[in-house]
């Protein structure tokens, strides 16, 4: 029922017992035979023992203080951790920046406040790249996150901390968000579970925007009906965020096992150059897991996918500069000691504030919307943007769900990637077309290649969150990557 | 092609100093990413209309109503200078 990450590196022997509340249902179970306060102090000690630095921010006193007012819910006194540019009332929110450190929001997000209905402690703030920029969690201002399956290799990002802190076994639930595959990305790397829910199904409130046209907030958990039951709790209509949907569902009626009758589109542009042959294998051999249930397949094409990663990156950039450009140092976060005149102190904030992929996005994302620039690579952006969402539409037509690799291949080595910007970018070209169709996405594992997770990703149709869940569901359940331990 | 004059007159546009000796790193891996840009130019949208938003929703309107929000202490609580209850900011002429 759960994970087990090597355990050589990190933990004190003797510490704590392994595992035993990765699950809400073993969670929940522990509350009753002990308490929700002996259960909440067990995971706090965890991750102040932990050596991954997933959480950069415990939240002791407010996590005991929380347990002890409880008050019933779908998920009381169950421990999760919040990505760390997700606000929360009264605990420090830094997204990962040096900007808003010692940032602490008077308000709560949507999701939190969610999440406080429904009895959910929070415990940490979870590690991220600064701003959501980044594919590694090494751009922190915080320090890199180390992924417990390697320590010497990265967790994925930018919601590496989440999904990390999860796969360690410290906390069973986390919340992250995904603009260009920030919650896909790490739980591939991390072999945990997390869902990129169709655009406007998660209210933004209280969401520090990075790219706000593509971003969304999504559920991270170690096994796909965990992951579902968070995702229930923190769905719905929000009139504080003018691109939340109305209506509510019931998305754990999705935990159905079976597949009799699916359609499955393989989209062979997802096996690009540079996947590597133990992913393709993986992948592939889920997709025969899923005919041998019932479901069918057949290979769609998507032609502009080649496309998506440039387009996704202007257009990333573009609102982050646009975003980013909030971060005065007036009316909260780093200011110097110093006042010059108004756009010098300004200046001089910023530099300090921001790190050096920020720093990159902010100056390209201005080129790209500055007189002269502006038609050839926003405008253009936007316009393949529609080709890479008819893509979509089009493959979605006949088929129920698309099957790919999340990540083309396994976590690769801390410090590897980091020195060029490009090459890093490289590894989301799996990812980022799911942000540009606003379509929803999961990512579960599927296999391990050398003793390193790897990633299946089940794709849907708008809306449609239920069948993906589902195909999810019914893939966990007929196999054993979920409850797999690494020598 | 982003010229070290570019990358300052960009942070002049965004609020950022850059440190002169730092221009022509920025320039070179800007250049690179640009240059990764530029395949777009192969991509035909001739009558492609742009995507801003993935779903068809229009303006969202709600009643006119006054309703609770932040007090001026809390407005300004993470504020690093204050005074009298504002926030303060440095000089802008």
């Amino acid at each position: 029922m759960h994970l087990k990450p090597r355990t050589a590196f990190s933990r004190p022997p003797g510490s704590y017992e392994v595992n035993v509340l990765i699950t809400i249902s073993r969670t929940i179970k522990a509350i009753n035979d002990s308490s929700a306060v002996e259960v909440v102090e067990q995971c706090l000690e965890r991750i102040e023992n932990s050596t991954y630095n997933a959480i950069i921010k415990v939240t002791r006193d407010e996590a005991i203080k929380a347990t002890r007012k409880l008050n019933g819910g779908p998920l009381a006194g169950v421990p999760i951790a919040i990505k760390d540019n997700i606000s929360t009332k009264g605990m420090e929110t830094t997204c990962g920046s040096r900007i808003l450190s010692g940032y602490v929001p008077p308000y709560d997000a949507h999701v939190i406040e969610r999440l406080k209905a429904a009895g959910a402690i929070i415990v940490g703030k979870a590690n991220m790249d600064e701003f959501a920029m980044g594919t590694s969690t090494e751009t922190s201002y915080y320090g890199p996150t180390l992924n417990p399956w390697d320590p010497e290799c990265v967790p994925g990002g930018s919601s590496g901390g989440s999904a990390a802190t999860v796969a360690a076994g410290e906390v069973p639930l986390a919340l992250g968000s995904d603009t260009g595959g920030s919650v896909r990305c790490p739980a591939s790397y991390c072999g945990v579970v997390g869902l990129k829910p169709t655009y406007g199904v998660i209210s933004r409130y209280g969401l520090i925007s990075y790219a706000n046209s593509l971003e969304q907030i999504g559920p991270i958990a170690s096994n796909v009906e965990d992951m579902t039951l968070l995702f229930n709790v923190i769905a719905g209509h929000d009139p504080r965020d003018s691109t939340s949907l109305p209506g509510e569902k019931n998305y754990t009626k999705a935990l159905v096992n079976d597949v009799k009758g699916l359609k499955i589109g393989v989209p062979k542009e997802y096996f690009g150059e540079g996947t590597d042959p133990a992913v393709e294998r993986s992948v592939w051999e889920a997709v025969h897991t899923l005919e041998s249930l019932g479901a069918s397949w057949k290979e769609v094409e998507m032609p502009h996918t080649k496309y998506a990663l440039a387009a996704y990156y202007v257009i990333a950039m573009s609102e982050a500069s646009s975003n980013l450009a909030r971060f005065d140092g007036m009316r909260y976060g780093l200011r110097l000691e110093k006042d010059h005149d108004w756009h010098t102190t300004y200046s001089e904030i910023r530099a300090a504030g921001f790190g050096e992929e920020v720093k990159r996005r902010i100056l390209l994302g201005t080129y790209a919307l500055s007189a002269g620039y502006m038609d050839k690579y926003y405008l253009k952006a936007l316009k393949v943007r529609t080709l890479v969402k008819q893509d979509f539409e089009r493959a979605l037509k006949d088929n129920d769900v698309l099957i790919a690799p999340t990540m083309p291949a396994p976590a690769f080595k801390l410090g590897e990637k980091i020195s060029d910007p490009l090459t890093l970018y490289l590894a989301d070209v799996n990812t980022v077309p799911i942000n540009l169709a606003g379509v929803p996405s999961i990512s579960l594992p599927c296999g391990f290649s050398d003793g390193l997770p790897i990633g299946l990703q089940i794709m849907g149709r708008h809306f449609d969150e239920e069948t993906i869940i589902r195909t999810a569901y019914t893939f966990e359940q007929n196999t054993d990557f979920h409850t797999r331990e690494v020598a | 092609m982003i010229t070290t004059k570019d990358v300052e007159h960009m942070g002049w546009l965004s609020r950022l100093k850059i440190e002169e000796e730092k221009l022509e790193g920025y320039a070179g891996q800007l250049n690179s990413v640009l240059d990764y840009f530029g395949q777009l130019d192969e991509v035909d949208t001739e009558g492609v209309e742009p995507t801003y938003h993935v779903l068809e929703m229009n303006n969202v309107f709600r009643e006119d109503e006054i309703t609770e929000c932040l007090t001026q202490t809390l407005a300004i609580g993470n504020a690093p200078k204050t005074q009298d209850g504002f926030f303060k900011a440095p000089r802008i002429v």
